[in-house]
């Protein structure tokens, strides 16, 4: 099931583990700061669960998908 | 019970065995997650072990990381005033933090660390050129391990890497927690005269390198002031100069333990990246953990944690956690250990790691095709091993082929 997912720009220290884990969902942009490439990912959940527990700052949600 | 029956922390490896974080005594010591620990300042700590419970008490601001609070669990006392704490954005918290590390998240970000990988590997192949005219046998620290990531580093910043013995010195006296106060006191302001100078001398004549584009863009619009920029070049030279190198050191003596490892990625670069997780975890050179301040009254571990109180989370025995990482004691090249915590976590997560991921893999890789025959010099359990240096290593790593 997909997953929405949702990124907080102000939250983001810019680690890049999102980057690392989910490259096809997230990117740094120009300041190093987290964006989202695809809100609505159709393969990639487990990643994204991922990403979401790797990221240090909590900046990265997903919601809908398997509920946890 | 009172402090002064309280172990001493921190823990130290066993003089043998420099993979391992705490000796069996000092485990037996710790008597569930959360327990109290004797700082050698005199004062105490909750010392915080378990993978859930650091990662929670990293991302929250409940604690802070603001060293100059009354009761945080300083390892020696604190040589630094106002001044030679200004930009050091490791110890700031909040938005001042934030301010701060935001000026470098780009230059750190993922997309600009493979950029610059030629770079990388320049410094490398370079390294191992020294490293072959020094031996057989020569120290793998002096002409590998160190000089890889303080060329990179030097060149990132656009600091002369003909003065890297001066920075070498002195970081590591930054480094020790055994370090004399006056000698302390003495390095942060050499290091940081230097750093001034190399500063006005880019605001004189600009640079395309990490401190010319900060003097550029930021000090020359009022952004950042001169001091900040002196303590944010420290906190990346200092950074950059021991951390990968003693990584660089700790893996490759893993590696000639286990011959069969080291094969592995000789013959497959594809694990390169699975097992420098792994080095990361099992290795996790901060070994004296990340010290915080309580600021409310917060729960840790069911255990409750009051405002103004010491806490630390020890990030080695976080990593060796059965629950998150079976066989936590074993090194396993192909199990996957991204969540592991070497880097740190929360804000403060360590923004060098793409560029220091990058360092040790095409060091690693790169180091044993060069060397098939790479063979230890030395009895493994008599290495000297950096163990009052907040960056655990080795001094020395003798090496033959
Ligand atoms: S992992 Fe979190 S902090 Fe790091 S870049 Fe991604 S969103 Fe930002």
């Amino acid at each position: 099931m997909s997953v929405h997912v949702a990124a907080d720009r102000d939250l983001c220290v810019g680690a890049g583990n999102c980057v690392l884990t989910a490259p096809d969902v997230f990117d740094q942009d120009e300041e190093g700061l987290v964006a989202v490439l695809d809100t609505d990912p159709a393969a990639a959940a487990d990643r994204v669960a991922q990403a979401v527990d790797l990221c240090p700052a909590g900046a990265i949600t997903a919601t809908g998908g398997k509920t946890p | 019970m009172l402090t002064e029956d309280l172990p001493l922390f921190p823990f130290r490896s066993p003089g043998d065995n420099p993979f391992t974080p705490v000796t069996g005594t000092d485990l037996r010591h710790l008597d569930g997650p959360v327990t109290r620990v004797r700082l050698p300042t005199g004062g105490w700590t909750w010392l915080v072990t378990r993978h859930a419970d650091v990662k929670q008490l990293l991302r929250s601001d409940a604690f802070s990381a603001d060293m100059s609070s009354p009761n945080f669990p300083l390892l020696r006392p604190a040589p630094n005033g106002p001044r030679n704490r200004s930009g050091g954005f490791i110890r700031m918290d909040g938005d001042e933090h934030l301010r701060l590390r935001r000026m470098l998240t780009a230059e750190f970000m993922i997309k600009n660390i493979r950029r610059i990988e030629p770079l990388i590997t320049d410094a490398v192949g370079s390294s191992l050129d020294a490293l072959a005219a020094a031996g057989p046998p020569a120290d793998l620290v002096e002409h590998f391990a160190l000089p890889v990531p303080s060329l990179v580093i030097c060149h990132l910043l656009g600091v002369p890497y003909a003065d890297h013995a001066f920075f070498q010195q002195r970081s590591a006296i930054l480094l020790d927690q055994s370090a004399d106060p006056l000698k302390l006191r003495d390095a942060i302001g050499e290091l940081r005269g230097y750093l001034a100078d190399l500063i006005e001398a880019r605001r004189q004549q600009p640079a395309e390198d990490l401190i010319g584009r900060l003097v550029t863009e930021r000090v020359a619009t009022g952004e950042l002031d001169a001091e900040e920029l002196i303590g944010m070049s420290l906190l990346l030279l200092i950074a950059g100069h021991e951390t990968t190198a003693n990584m660089i050191g700790l893996s490759t003596l893993l590696l000639l333990q286990h011959p069969e490892h080291l094969a592995a990625l000789r013959d497959d670069e594809d694990l390169a990246d699975g097992m420098v997780e792994e080095l990361l975890r099992y290795l996790t050179i901060v070994r004296t953990g990340l010290p915080r301040l309580a600021r409310r009254d917060v729960d840790v571990g069911g255990h409750t944690v009051r405002a103004g109180e010491p806490v630390t989370a020890l990030l080695s025995l976080a990593n060796r956690d059965d629950d998150v990482f079976a066989g936590g004691d074993d090194f396993d090249p192909y199990r996957q250990a991204q969540q592991h915590l070497a880097f740190g976590f929360g804000v403060h997560q360590c923004i060098g790691q793409p560029l220091a991921r990058a360092e040790l893999r095409i060091a690693l890789v790169r180091l044993v095709r060069r060397f098939p025959g790479l063979a230890l010099a030395a009895d493994p359990a008599k290495l000297p091993q950096r163990d009052t240096s907040i960056v655990f290593g080795l001094a020395e790593l003798p090496v033959t082929w």
